[in-house]
């Protein structure tokens, strides 16, 4: 199956190691990505301002340049996703306003792409069964706990594949990968986004209640599909000791990392040094370490 | 003159009147569907004014959600006692033949002689043999969640001998202990006959030989002149409230579930208990406004009746564990009824029931406890509140079926299944079909007293009718 694939500004740096993981697990379970030949920014935030079809341009662009390239558009990114899929949405039931950014970005689009996040495409598309089917490294005993990003799941008419109060898709991802996921209630809570940047000091309590909590459920470990959820929870832990004494960090993933290194391939360029509570001890610790020993 | 002529009418026996009937073309049978307190009330004024009346309920005993309540505001009053009476008198009244654990199947023909096809559901026991004395139940091996208690499964009380109401909570069961008529039916999804082919030990200590299992449904066809549709509420479903825990978290029930471990014939005999561990609950979060005024996922509507049972409920809980803590969430209380806003300060004076400005955005199960998160919005700050038990005030929705029987009679209920007035200011308890009126919450929501005043107002409009028919059959009212 291919599908065209948008990367994003993310995925593109500091991300890319979940981007390389995304790229080759995809092409190990039969999911060909063809990156968008020609792209550009995704428009960052959906607007909140509905008169304003400026902001609606910029994903409007990516998704023309989609549509002369297949039927489907995914990405790994949850920003993108929500922002191209409600614009989608949005061009799909507007006539008129679809009419004018036609008109600014000279083209004639009417929301014929399909955009899907790529999880949704693993869950439907490929299936989790013949995921299992390729693992090869069964991440047997590893507990994790799923955190979901808020993009794919809010506004639920518009963007949700998955329950949004009680999702369970990446849960049934890392069972297919041989892992344990843990039940905890804060699967969906706010990880503090870009209150990152202004008031560091409050999301780390809304980070610290989530990885509390997934450590009373059990987990060693978080595993995301967000790449801001992921900074979060992961940047925050290395200063939690400030405000919270005797704080043990643990590891937070993206599921495209261990979805790699279940399905067997070469982890080495997964970005692991960009993450600030470093995961490779657990992963050697377990015996599902494949990278480079310097990797 | 005319006054003979009257006299000599109200002596006409049965006879007289169907041949009365028969010129006029109009017939002065009531059809009342839905025995809650409005259609019961509604039944009671026709039948006293001297009418027939033929009262349908798909339960196998009447009287409604009143019939689950623990008391009443805001008076306090016990719900059963204050109905007690209206129920034994709509079981043995003259004039009204009861139609229960039935639902009405077709509905032909217009204002003065409609033809209404009445489906019985088979109880499995021949209620004319049957003589309530309750062995069936009572040597009934199968016990099930009793869904008059809300199916709440009190886990620990039920282990530790739970409350079993006479009659209750068995694969052959009534109602209630207070059930009018009192007859039971066999629940075939839970008695082991229907799903294991044996048992039958109902059939063997039955001293009259009721059991009937190979009973089929019955129909009946009756003739009526009027309709009163009071065909009620239900609540929301705790499962669509996914940010309350999707109904997964066992400490997390809805208002009526509440009523039911309040009241004295409810699960616990109205000891407070939670139903996951049967301890007793030290704080109670109270949440207003769930599926209610909430436009986006749920309801745009206000409920109208929360804020005033969740009062009720949180001083009574307080009168049962004094030192307990009561909380409710509120977005604004809406206390508009005689004497209801000095109940819901009274609440809060007198029985220190701690109330807080703001939506509940969360309730999770961490431990023991339920975790409420929350926001006062008179302090601007976030509020968690770790609960032993957390009462959902799940909003008022139309009771299922209701969509069938407006189509089966031309009828619109709206955008949430509530049945629509012709006009809602001059003439709410009309229909644009001659004939039909309307009655109670299914309408939308209402309280008791509302309730009660519409089967009145409506039973008042059909009344007018007979009387005007009865006009016309009567010379001596002619020109006067």
């Amino acid at each position: 199956m291919k599908v065209s694939y948008f990367p994003g500004c993310t995925l593109n740096t500091t991300g890319k190691g979940f981007d390389n993981a995304v790229r080759a697990s995809a092409a190990a379970v039969g999911l060909e990505l063809a990156e968008l030949p020609e792209w550009n920014c995704c428009g960052a935030t959906y607007p909140l301002i509905i008169d304003n079809m400026l902001e609606l341009a910029a994903p409007a662009h990516v998704l023309v340049a989609a549509r002369n390239e297949g039927s489907t558009l995914t990405t790994a990114c949850t920003t993108c996703y929500n922002v191209l899929k409600r614009t989608n949405g949005f061009i799909r039931a507007h006539v008129e306003e679809r009419d004018r950014i036609n008109t600014f970005i000279e083209a004639e689009y009417s929301g014929e792409v399909e955009v899907k996040d790529i999880l949704h495409l693993l869950r439907d598309d490929v299936g989790f069964d013949a995921v299992r089917d390729k693992v090869r490294t069964p991440l047997q005993g590893l507990k994790l706990a799923c955190y979901y990003g808020c993009m794919v799941l809010r506004p639920p008419a518009e963007v949700a594949y998955d329950d949004p109060d009680h999702p369970q898709s990446l849960d049934d991802l890392m069972a297919a990968l041989g892992a344990t996921a843990v039940d905890f209630p804060h699967k969906n809570e706010c990880c503090g986004a870009y209150l990152a940047v202004k008031d560091p000091a409050v999301t780390r309590e809304m980070v610290y209640t989530i990885l509390k909590s997934a450590q009373a459920a059990g987990a060693e470990a978080m595993v995301t599909n967000c790449p801001l959820c992921q900074f979060n929870l992961d940047r925050q832990q290395a200063q939690m000791h400030q405000s919270r004494a005797g704080y043990r960090p643990i590891p937070v993933f993206y599921f495209s990392q261990l979805l790699g290194l279940a399905l067997g391939l070469d982890a080495s360029e997964y970005g692991w040094e960009r993450h600030y509570v470093d995961a490779r001890p657990l992963l050697k610790e377990r015996g599902f370490w494949n990278g480079r020993s310097n990797g | 003159m005319s006054m003979r002529a009257r006299c000599s009418r109200n002596g006409a026996s049965g006879t007289e009147e169907a041949m009365a009937e028969a010129e006029s073309g109009n017939s002065k049978r009531v059809l009342i569907v839905g025995a809650g307190i409005a259609g019961m009330q509604a039944a009671l004024d026709i039948a006293n004014s001297g009418y027939q009346v033929v009262l349908v309920d798909r339960l196998p005993s009447v009287g409604g959600h009143m019939h689950q309540l623990s008391e009443t505001f805001p008076t306090l009053d016990c719900a059963q006692c204050i109905m007690t009476p209206r129920t034994v008198d709509v079981g043995r009244h003259a004039r009204i033949k009861l139609h229960v654990y039935s639902e009405i199947e077709a509905i032909s023909g217009e204002i003065g002689n409609f033809q209404v096809r009445i489906r019985r559901k088979p109880a499995y026991v021949n209620w004319d043999l049957c003589t309530a004395c309750g062995a069936c139940s009572e040597k009934c091996p199968q016990s099930i969640p009793v869904a008059f208690d809300r199916n709440l499964e009190m886990a620990r009380v039920m282990a530790s001998g739970k409350v079993r109401h006479e009659g209750t909570g068995k694969a052959i069961y009534t109602l209630s202990p207070q059930a009018v008529p009192k007859k039971p039916v066999i629940d075939v999804d839970y008695c082991t006959w229907f799903q294991k082919g044996k048992c039958r030990l109902c059939e063997k200590v039955c001293p009259v030989g009721a059991i009937d299992y190979e009973q089929g449904p019955a129909w009946f066809e009756e003739q009526v002149g009027a309709i009163i549709l009071a065909t009620g509420y239900e609540l929301y479903p705790l499962e669509k409230l996914g940010e309350y825990g999707g109904g997964q978290v066992p400490d997390v029930i809805d208002g009526l579930a509440m009523e039911r471990l309040l009241s004295a014939s409810g699960p616990t005999a109205g000891v407070v208990r939670r139903p996951s561990d049967g301890r007793e609950p030290r704080e109670v979060a109270w949440i207003q406004c769930a599926g209610s005024r909430d436009p986006e996922l749920a309801m745009p509507y206000c409920s109208k009746i929360c804020c005033m049972y969740s009062a009720k409920q949180a001083m009574i809980y307080k009168h049962k564990v004094h030192d307990g803590q009561a909380y409710v969430f509120y977005i604004d209380i809406r206390s508009a009824g005689k004497r209801y806003e000095e109940f819901v300060q009274r609440a809060m004076e007198e029985d220190r029931v701690l109330y807080v400005r703001g939506k509940v955005s969360k309730v999770f199960r961490e431990g023991d406890k339920v975790m409420v998160w929350g926001v006062d919005t008179l302090t601007g700050l976030p509020v968690e509140v770790a609960a032993d038990l957390v009462v959902i005030s799940s909003a008022m929705i139309a009771s299922a079926g209701t969509q069938e029987l407006a189509e089966m009679l031309g009828l619109e209920a709206d955008e949430f299944g509530w049945w629509t007035e012709v006009e809602g200011n001059l003439a709410p308890l009309e229909t644009k079909r001659p004939g039909v009126f309307l009655a109670g919450a299914g309408t939308g929501p209402k309280d008791i007293p509302e309730a009660v005043s519409q089967g009145s107002g409506a039973a008042g409009k059909v009344l007018s009718l007979l009387a005007r028919w009865d006009g016309e059959l009567d010379p001596g009212r002619q020109g006067g």
